[in-house]
């Protein structure tokens, strides 16, 4: 198993936001996230990612293995793991292209391995860059500085496709995408997929799983998963919204 | 207090031997300057804490030490100097050591005719008539003991001349060397910039030593640019943690001028920077840019005025600081907006970081407006790292260390992109790199 977390819980300033989170990921896989605003699927994702602004209070989180709450955020972006933000953060003065070749090699330096040179590295870039369509002009903006949404939607996958981690997660990566940036992020995210890494998708949105077939759709309503399915249960959730969820006896939904 | 009044009384004394070791450069002008200089000097007290314009600078540690001047002359090798070079290459520039020039040590390209790039103690000596007309005449003694000091002594400094008409491509770099061994001197640089009419020209006033340690560098530049003159200007004050640097720098800029700045220091002990500038005739745009890196238990002080005068002249400052340990920034930032400067522009920005709880900046932007058709804006912020941003690259595989060097380097990054030439650019680039790397910043 990749990613097994269990009975997770997490507060911020005494706020308990995650109340007891279950799951179970295996390389190869598919999971996507669904649930209202403000139920946590975002707390969720950095706090898998390593925020330390979340106190987690209860609960465990094994990755290949280990103990993932005991990394270090950079370590566990090091060991694989990677967070496409749902609001990339803009940093003025910073380029693109140091940032990732910065990223390539502090990563490089933790398996030991020698820094990329400025051919290889650009080598490695422009080909991913390909994957999502971005124009090479780009790389020499500031991250994310006076990006449309689009454009830093695909700048977080563009990311992920040059560090290649073992399990993306993508927070919201297809909101307020046209259907073109949509088939390009979707498009991107299909072909880094493989056998040996998995994907948990955060989304309102149904339309995104027509592209990205998820294997398993989870509910997470007010801190908790409270109905898990196939891809089906998307198609449901996005017919009847998700009071059918709120109203129901929260043991029968759990059970 | 006692200290104070011997290292007043010191100086004082030493005049006599100063007076008797000045050869051609005692000439009825300028020594009149020096005599009247000094009688201001005994009559002002130095500055404490109740003085306004030193509320948060307290320069007791600077009064405590006996410091010496250099008498005679120095030579270096050129190796030590290329260290100094912006990528390591030769350019124009102008060696002081210790305060005196060095025609050795100094190097000059052909240079437009007419252009003047030297020491002033020549120019003195020639009798040069620009130097009575300008000299002394903008760096006012009034309140200010430090100008007067170095006004009593002086003796030494660049002085660079562009005739009307003339350009320099190639910026005139000018090397201030400390070179003490150990001793507590003090140098007094002088000196005196002029920009012809329709002139253009670039300066670099660069502040190195040779050794760590305390010393005492007491500085005074003027600067002139008259009419539709380009003076770019930057200064970079690289000195010995335990230095006490003081500077004060007056520009008066005529119709039409533009004077850009860039002020880049490493700190000191203390080092309080003055930086004056004055809109004596219509249509005068300027530019003052400012980027302090310090730690330890560093004070730096930055006091600048912008003085509208006249007209439709258009100013935009921009000071940064990056503080960790114990170190404390003063930025004081007048623009003074008198009742005939209708149409005035005026922007001032001061923002600063603190890496630790116990740095700290007392920043004090003010706008004084006494005409009424004016766009003035004003403002200053203190704060730390950004946690988002750094928690994004942290995400990325980004330790940190080098998480920290990046932000740091983007926050600077603005001030540096103001600095127009490439090698230079790249000359403060790698000194923030070194410094953010080390552990401790
Ligand atoms: N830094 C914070 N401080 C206080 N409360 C927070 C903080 N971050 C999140 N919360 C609260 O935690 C709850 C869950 O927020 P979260 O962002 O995880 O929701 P979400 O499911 O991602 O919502 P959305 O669909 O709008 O993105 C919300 O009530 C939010 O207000
Ligand atoms: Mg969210």
């Amino acid at each position: 198993m990749l990613l097994e977390v269990k009975n997770l819980h997490t507060s911020i300033e005494g706020n308990e936001i995650l109340k007891g989170i279950n799951l179970k990921v295996n390389a190869g896989e598919v999971h996507a996230i669904m649930g209202p605003n403000g139920s946590g699927k975002s707390t969720f994702a950095q706090v898998l990612a390593g925020r330390e602004d979340y106190n987690v209070t209860a609960g465990e989180v094994i990755y290949k293995g280990k103990n993932l709450l005991e990394l270090k955020a950079e370590d566990r972006a090091r060991e694989g793991i990677f967070l496409a933000f749902q609001y990339p953060v803009e940093i003025p003065g910073v380029s693109n292209v140091n940032l990732l070749k910065t990223a390539v090699n502090e990563i490089r330096k933790y398996y030991g391995e020698e820094e990329l040179d400025a051919i290889e590295f650009l080598s490695l870039i422009k080909d991913k860059m390909k994957i999502v369509e971005l124009d090479e002009s780009f790389l020499k903006r500031s991250v994310n500085e006076g990006f449309s949404g689009g454009e830093k939607k695909r700048n977080e996958i563009f990311q992920m496709a040059v560090l290649n981690p073992k399990l993306a997660i993508l927070d919201e990566t297809d909101s307020g995408l046209d259907i073109d940036a949509l088939k390009i992020v979707a498009n991107g995210v299909n072909k880094l997929r493989s056998k040996d890494n998995a994907t948990i998708i955060v989304t309102h949105y149904q339309r995104l799983l027509d592209y990205i077939i998820p294997d398993f759709v989870h509910v997470l309503y007010n801190g908790k998963i409270v109905k898990s399915g196939g891809k089906e249960l998307a198609f449901e959730l996005e017919k009847k919204g998700y009071d059918w969820l709120k109203n129901g006896s929260p043991k029968a939904i759990a059970g | 207090m006692e200290k104070i009044r011997e290292f007043k009384e010191w100086f004082v004394k030493h005049f006599d031997d100063f007076e008797k070791n000045l050869n051609g450069e005692k000439t009825p002008e300028v020594h009149k300057l020096r005599k009247d200089a000094l009688s201001k000097f005994k009559e002002l007290s130095f500055p404490s804490l109740k003085d306004e314009e030193w509320k948060y600078t307290n320069i007791s540690p600077l009064l405590k030490y006996n410091f010496s001047p250099v008498s005679s002359g120095k030579k270096v090798s050129s190796e030590l100097i290329k260290k100094f070079l912006f990528d390591k290459m030769e350019h124009n520039f102008i060696v002081f050591i210790n305060g005196r020039f060095s025609q050795e040590n100094s190097k000059l390209l052909a240079l437009p005719k007419g252009v003047i790039a030297g020491s002033i103690s020549d120019a003195i000596k020639e009798k040069n008539p620009l130097i009575e007309k300008h000299f002394g005449k903008y760096a006012n003694l009034s309140d200010q003991i430090f100008t007067a000091l170095s006004t009593a002594f002086t003796k030494d400094g660049a002085f660079i001349y562009v005739p009307e008409g003339k350009v320099i491509e190639e910026p005139v770099h000018i090397i201030f060397l400390t070179s003490n061994g150990n001793k507590k001197i003090i140098t007094q640089p002088r000196n005196l910039f002029i920009a012809g009419k329709n002139s253009r020209v670039t300066i670099i006033e660069h502040y190195v030593t040779e050794n760590k340690g305390v010393y005492f560098t007491n500085t005074v530049t003027e600067i002139v640019a008259e009419e539709n003159a380009v003076v770019n200007h930057i200064k970079l004050q690289e000195e010995s943690i335990e230095a006490f640097h003081i500077a004060r720098m007056e520009v008066d800029q005529e119709r039409d001028s533009n004077f850009t700045s860039v002020l880049f220091s490493n700190g000191g002990n203390i080092s309080r920077n003055d930086f004056n500038t004055h809109f004596n005739d219509e249509g005068g745009e300027c530019k003052l840019n400012g980027l302090f890196l310090l730690d330890d238990n560093q004070l730096f002080d930055a006091h600048t005025l912008i003085d509208h005068a006249k007209p439709n002249c258009s100013s935009h400052e921009h000071y940064r600081g990056i503080l960790d340990d114990n170190a404390r920034g003063v930025f004081n930032g007048k623009v003074l907006v008198r009742p005939d400067a209708q149409k005035t522009n005026a922007f001032q920005q001061n923002n600063n970081i603190l890496l630790s709880n116990n740095a700290s900046v007392d920043t004090k932007p003010q706008l004084e407006i006494f005409a009424d058709d004016v766009k003035c804006s004003h403002g200053a912020t203190i704060g730390q790292l950004d946690n988002d941003a750094k928690f994004y690259l942290n995400s990325r595989g980004i330790g940190d260390e080098a998480a920290k060097a990046i932000l740091l380097h983007a926050f600077a990054s603005d001030v540096i992109k103001s600095v127009k030439i490439n090698s230079v650019r790249n000359y403060i680039e790698e000194i923030l790199s070194k410094r953010f790397n080390q552990d401790d910043l």
